[in-house]
């Protein structure tokens, strides 16, 4: 993995306000990778927005992570119901205006 | 500028109690919160209609002046005193917390003065910037081929290349071309979804093209050779004598271009309908009575 992309944990935690035990049980559960370079953490920036979101769930709305993990799970599903939906939509179309 | 009744947007009464504000304000806020709600405007703007209601009914000073003044506040020398010196605590607190005003409606800025202490944006300051949404409309004919577009998104030109085969509603990101970062985090991406609008005599399934052909009844029963117009030129294609109406025919090849699957192609389907004769001469009608004759001394 390209170092240029990592952000240190502890950067981001203080940005957000949270502490490096929060993102420690983030990954422990599976919501966000870390990666350990010189027993320094590290956090690739493709997940700045989930962690955002989920800073943001936990925050604002009160959702323990455990409930986050059961969010992100819904809204993975709701993803590919859409696109599902959105394949059939087109699908629609050939018999549609005949 | 209408007013905003802010106890009906919480759907709780005018004497509802700290705790019930807050509580209908938390249920409603996890019902449309924009994490949620991913794509979903309206959320969005309910989600900010509550935030704005529990902004002014969650602190007493503010639900006070609301109750007081709210329906009648384009009147009142008292109220426009008030509303100048809130504008000023508020403008000095907005430049500290950098809100954007978009977020309150002209309802509240009137009454309150440009941004308060949003629930949404103040307790995580952004690092990442912020990701931008577009909706990019294309025809079926300007997928056919891979071609290079110049947007331009919030004053930044970005040369975007669209491979072939495109599909509609698809979605595809460009890393970094959202907004900016903040303290150096990285920019937003920028995230664009290709409406392809389809004019053409052709339906589209995924990499496959179907098409309808009239075919007259002659050639449907006796054969022959018809000249298609595909896609990407016409064709010549054989009919075979008794063709029923309806059947189809597959053209190898001659469909849509694969997404990102240069050189590759879907396949034509075509569809014949056998249009029956008209306006017939009765010699044409003799000899169809002929025909009929011969089928019934079978």
């Amino acid at each position: 993995m390209n170092e240029t992309h990592l952000i240190a944990a502890q950067t981001l935690c203080s940005h957000y306000n949270i502490e490096v035990s929060f993102v420690n049980a983030l990954n422990e559960l599976g919501l966000i990778r870390i990666e350990i370079i010189e027993q320094n953490l590290f956090i690739h920036q493709d997940q700045i927005t989930d962690l955002e979101k989920i800073v943001r769930l936990h925050k604002e709305l009160n959702v323990n992570l455990e409930g986050i993990d059961v969010v992100f799970n819904l809204l993975e599903k709701e993803k590919e119901l859409r696109n599902e939906l959105n394949a059939l939509k087109n699908r629609l179309r050939l018999y549609e205006n005949d | 500028m209408a007013f905003i009744d802010y106890y009906k947007i919480l759907g709780v009464s005018k004497s509802a109690t700290d705790k019930e504000i807050k509580t209908a304000y938390r249920k409603l806020a996890r019902k449309y919160h924009p994490d949620l709600n991913p794509d979903n405007k309206e959320a969005e703007q309910k989600f900010k209609e509550i935030n704005e209601a529990n902004e002014v009914l969650s602190i007493a000073e503010k639900r006070k002046k609301y109750d007081k003044y709210g329906k009648d506040w384009k009147h009142g020398d008292e109220y426009e005193k008030a509303q100048q010196q809130q504008r000023r605590q508020s403008r000095q607190q907005s430049s500290q917390q950098g809100f954007s005003n978009e977020e309150y409606s002209d309802f509240f800025e009137s009454m309150f003065g440009g941004g308060g202490s949003s629930y949404h944006q103040s307790q995580s300051p952004k690092f990442k910037g912020q990701d931008y949404n577009a909706e990019l409309h294309l025809h079926l004919k300007d997928v056919y081929t891979t071609q290079k577009q110049v947007l331009t998104v919030n004053g930044k030109k970005i040369r975007l290349t669209i491979p072939a085969g495109v599909e509609n509603g698809q979605l595809i990101k460009i890393k970094g071309k959202g907004g900016l970062g903040i303290n150096n985090g990285p920019n937003g991406d920028l995230y664009i979804k290709f409406i392809v609008d389809n004019h053409t005599e052709f339906k589209r399934e995924g990499d496959n093209l179907y098409k309808n052909v009239n075919l007259d009844l002659y050639t449907s029963i006796l054969g022959g050779e018809i000249t298609v117009d595909t896609f990407n030129g016409k064709v010549k294609l054989k009919i075979t004598p008794e063709t029923k109406n309806e059947s189809k025919v597959k053209l190898k090849g001659k469909g849509f271009p694969m997404y990102k699957q240069e050189g590759k192609f879907g396949d034509l389907i075509i569809t014949f309908h056998i249009v029956m004769p008209a306006d017939l001469s009765e010699k044409e009608l003799e000899l169809f009575r002929e025909l009929q004759k011969i089928k019934e001394d079978e």
